[in-house]
Order: structure tokens, then C-alpha cells, then sequence
């Protein structure tokens, strides 16, 4: 992105829901057609302000799961417990409501197909969400790049985006997509069944000498085990990027 | 009429500390991670602390050189870029006045650089004058690794990323020039006050 661009101001824009799609229990997507929107970057994050009768506002990041090529612009939320802003977004929100927004933000947690691979993307929970978007882009361009996905997820239910990913793994352009679940498996499950750790980086992620570019995004204890082992096995720590979400975040 | 969210009220507030929230703040009890990058792996035996940038004499101190400055307790609300802020964080370090004590420069600005590559650029106006310190200790302990021990940059009248994690020295500068996240889209001074989040705000 050149520096002009980045230096214009961000101005708050209208996104109008037009479709709103139940990932998970506690999980949803926003389809949105945002007037104005300059267009953004796999990986980048918008700011979303909610505003009350009595003027008060509230303000969170929400990571951008569409596709740089798509024209409308997806948010996928999780409700986290007693969360001010992802509750009314979750549960409030419908289609024909508007929404204030402002972005794209964000310079580095990015890709696009000229920044090469392999790719390695490591998730947890809602953390795929800025992953979907880059995976998004990577179909919507045809791109090949050799790209493997681990994501964590607590169950089978609690994984979100599961039949966009089973249908775009078996596309057979170059994709691995391997999902652990840490808390209960289905019977007759042939993934892993653990919280990611060194030895399933070992086994799945690429070798340092395949020097993939990394992109972990989940909770900080799973981010930090990750990026951790990962160079630990010898990983140039200069290509792991990383982006956290905590329990905070509302 | 201003736009409104249909339904949305917000958690009851506290007028109290509302005051001490900047615009498009909430508050938080917990202590949230933030990084671009693997946590370094800093070895306090082979630590420094650097102050160089077109000055004769270089500045080092080695980790038991730096402890054994004279430091303070420093009480402060923090306000993280992300939105959330988290008020009377308290720290220990030594203030950054003491550092630049005696170094003859009449530089503008500096930029923090630290373990793992990260970079942010300060004023010296905002580095000294009791608002900025070398913390290496939270609320009575060592400062954890993922929240930038040994030794991070605090300002907390700044947005917390330019309270760089890992620092391992100050570079002078005469002119302002971008750090990591501000040539990353964000704001190159970063007052939470007026909101100064992005390039451009």
C-alpha cells in the first residue's frame, strides 16, 4: 500500500447489513455494503462504533473475513460473555440496519499473492477470521501458493467457516486445511484432539527450510505457544506475524 | 440528529471514571497482549541499554548497570490504540530523565528500538520532564515476557504502542521519522485525547 494512501484519514463510513449468516452458537457473520469503502488488504481490521440514545459510543476492531475481491465487506463476530459491543452485533443486529465503520487499518498482518509462500496460517477460535480472508483471496485470484491451515477450535460445532473450508481444501489447488479440537472430538475423528503444541508443528506446519511465511491469530496463550515453538524448531522469527485476541475486546 | 445504533444502550457507566477514559476507550480489568511478532528471548546477561544517535559519547549500561539507577513507582491509567484502557497500572522503572542526564544533543525525537526488531518513534519533549520511564517491573513483579520484560518503554500519556516492549536503547534524532507502526498506518505522535489512532487523525 504506498504512503499517500495511508495517509489520507480514515473517515467514518456507513456499512448497510445485507445478509447475516450463523457461523457457530456464538458466532456471526455481518454482510455488509459499505458506501465509500476504499478497498483493503487480506489480514486488515476495521473499527466499528455503536452509538446510544444518550450519545454514549463505543468503539471495538473487528478483523475483515471478506476477500480484498469481494464488493461487500464481511465481519465475522464472536460474542464473547458480558461483550458491550459483539452482544449487540450478534444479537441485535439485522439486515437493513446500518453500521458506523472506518478502515481498512492495519499495514502488516497482511498478504496478498505477491508476497509469495509457502504459507503456513495457524488459528484459534475467531482468530481464523483475518486467515479466511487471505484463504478468500487466494481462491478468488486462482493462486496455487502451496498453503497449509491448522486451526484449533474448542469442538466440531465451534468451528467456524467448517463447509467453506472442507470445500475449498478439496479444490486440490494446493491447500491443507487440519483441524484439532481440544475439548471433544466426534467419534471416529481422524484429527488431532489437543491443544496445538511443538510436535504437531513438527508434524504439520512446513520445515524452517521450506521458510514459509507465517500468520498465527488466536488467543495470546495459543499465539504465544505457537510462535514460540515454531522458533524453537528453527524458524526464522522474522516471518511469523502475529495478532491476538484476547478475552478483552468487548 | 446524529446517527444512533436502534437498541443499543451500552454498559451502565461510572461518571467517575468515565472522566478518565479518552474518546473511543473502555475500560478493562484484565491486561491484554498485543504484538506483531514471536516474544523475544532476551538473556539479562547479555542485555544493554543504549542511548546513541549523533552524540560523542554512547550511553551503555549492562541489566545490572540499568538496576542499579535510582527508579520509582509509577501509578498511571494506560490506553491501548485497540481501544481498550485499564487505569492505575502500577509500575517500576527508571525514569528516562535520568538516562538522558548529561547527553549533550539537542535532538527532537528519538526512536525506541528493542528485541525482535520493533521500533517506535517519541519526541524528547514527551521522553522527559517525569513522563516516561524504562519500566522493568508490574504491579510488584518482574515484567513478564509477553508484556515486554526485561525492560519496555512506558508513556502512558501515549497510546501504549509507542510503550515499546523488549527496548534495548533510544536512538537521538533530529528529525521525526516513523517506527514500525507508523509506517504501518498508524498515527506518528499518538495522543489519546484527541484520538490520534491512524495517519491522517
Amino acid at each position: 500500500m504506498d504512503r499517500a494512501a495511508l495517509q489520507r484519514r480514515l473517515s467514518w463510513l456507513f456499512g448497510e447489513v445485507v445478509e447475516v449468516i450463523d457461523e457457530t452458537a456464538r458466532v456471526r457473520t455481518l454482510v455488509m455494503e459499505v458506501s465509500g469503502w476504499p478497498g483493503h488488504m487480506a489480514g486488515q481490521h476495521v473499527d466499528v462504533r455503536l452509538t446510544a440514545a444518550d450519545g454514549y459510543q463505543a468503539q471495538r476492531s473487528y478483523s475483515i473475513s471478506s476477500a480484498p475481491d469481494d464488493p461487500r465487506l464481511a465481519l465475522t463476530i464472536e460474542r464473547l460473555d458480558d461483550g458491550e459491543v459483539s452482544a449487540y452485533l450478534v444479537d441485535e443486529l439485522r439486515v437493513g440496519d446500518r453500521l458506523e465503520l472506518r478502515g481498512p487499518i492495519g499495514g502488516y498482518f497482511v498478504w496478498d499473492v505477491s508476497a509469495g509462500g509457502p504459507l503456513l496460517l495457524v488459528a484459534g477460535g475467531s482468530g481464523i477470521c483475518p486467515l479466511m480472508a487471505i484463504l478468500r483471496h487466494r481462491s478468488a485470484v486462482g493462486s496455487a501458493v502451496p498453503t497449509r491451515l491448522i486451526y484449533s477450535s474448542r469442538s466440531l460445532d465451534e468451528v467456524i467457516y467448517r463447509a467453506e473450508l472442507d470445500r475449498i481444501a478439496a479444490a486440490g489447488n494446493g491447500l491443507t486445511v487440519l483441524h484439532t479440537l481440544t475439548r471433544s472430538q466426534p467419534s471416529g475423528w481422524s484429527g488431532y484432539g489437543r491443544r496445538i503444541d511443538t510436535k504437531m508443528l513438527a508434524d504439520a506446519a512446513w520445515t524452517p527450510a521450506d521458510a514459509p511465511l507465517t500468520y498465527v491469530c488466536g488467543p495470546t496463550a495459543l499465539v504465544e505457544t505457537v510462535a514460540d515453538s515454531l522458533v524453537n524448531l528453527g524458524h526464522d522469527a522474522s516471518r511469523i506475524k502475529t495478532e491476538r485476541f484476547g478475552p478483552t475486546g468487548g | 440528529m446524529a446517527f444512533l445504533n436502534r437498541g443499543f444502550k451500552g454498559r451502565p457507566r461510572d461518571p467517575a471514571q468515565a472522566r478518565r477514559l479518552p474518546p473511543g476507550q473502555h475500560q478493562v480489568r484484565d491486561f491484554p497482549v498485543l504484538s506483531a511478532g514471536p516474544t523475544p528471548d532476551s538473556s539479562l546477561s547479555e542485555w544493554t541499554f543504549t542511548i546513541g544517535g549523533g552524540i560523542d559519547d554512547i550511553r551503555r549500561w549492562t541489566w545490572e548497570e540499568f538496576r542499579a539507577l535510582p527508579s520509582e513507582t509509577i501509578t498511571r491509567d494506560i490506553h491501548c490504540v485497540t481501544t481498550w484502557s485499564k487505569l492505575d497500572t502500577r509500575w517500576e522503572g527508571v525514569s528516562v530523565d535520568t538516562l538522558l542526564d548529561g547527553v549533550d544533543s539537542a535532538a527532537g525525537y528519538a526512536m525506541a528500538f528493542c528485541d525482535g526488531g520493533y521500533t517506535t518513534n517519541v519526541p524528547v519533549a514527551d521522553l522527559t520532564g517525569g513522563r516516561a520511564w524504562i519500566a522493568f517491573g508490574f504491579d510488584g513483579q518482574p515484567l513478564e515476557p509477553e508484556h515486554g520484560g526485561p525492560a519496555r518503554l512506558l508513556i502512558p500519556h501515549l497510546y501504549f504502542w509507542k510503550s515499546a516492549k523488549w527496548i534495548r536503547g533510544l536512538r537521538l534524532m533530529n528529525e521525526d521519522s516513523p517506527g514500525f507502526w507508523e509506517r504501518n498506518g498508524y498515527h506518528m505522535y499518538g495522543d489519546p485525547w484527541t484520538e490520534q489512532r491512524y495517519s491522517g487523525d
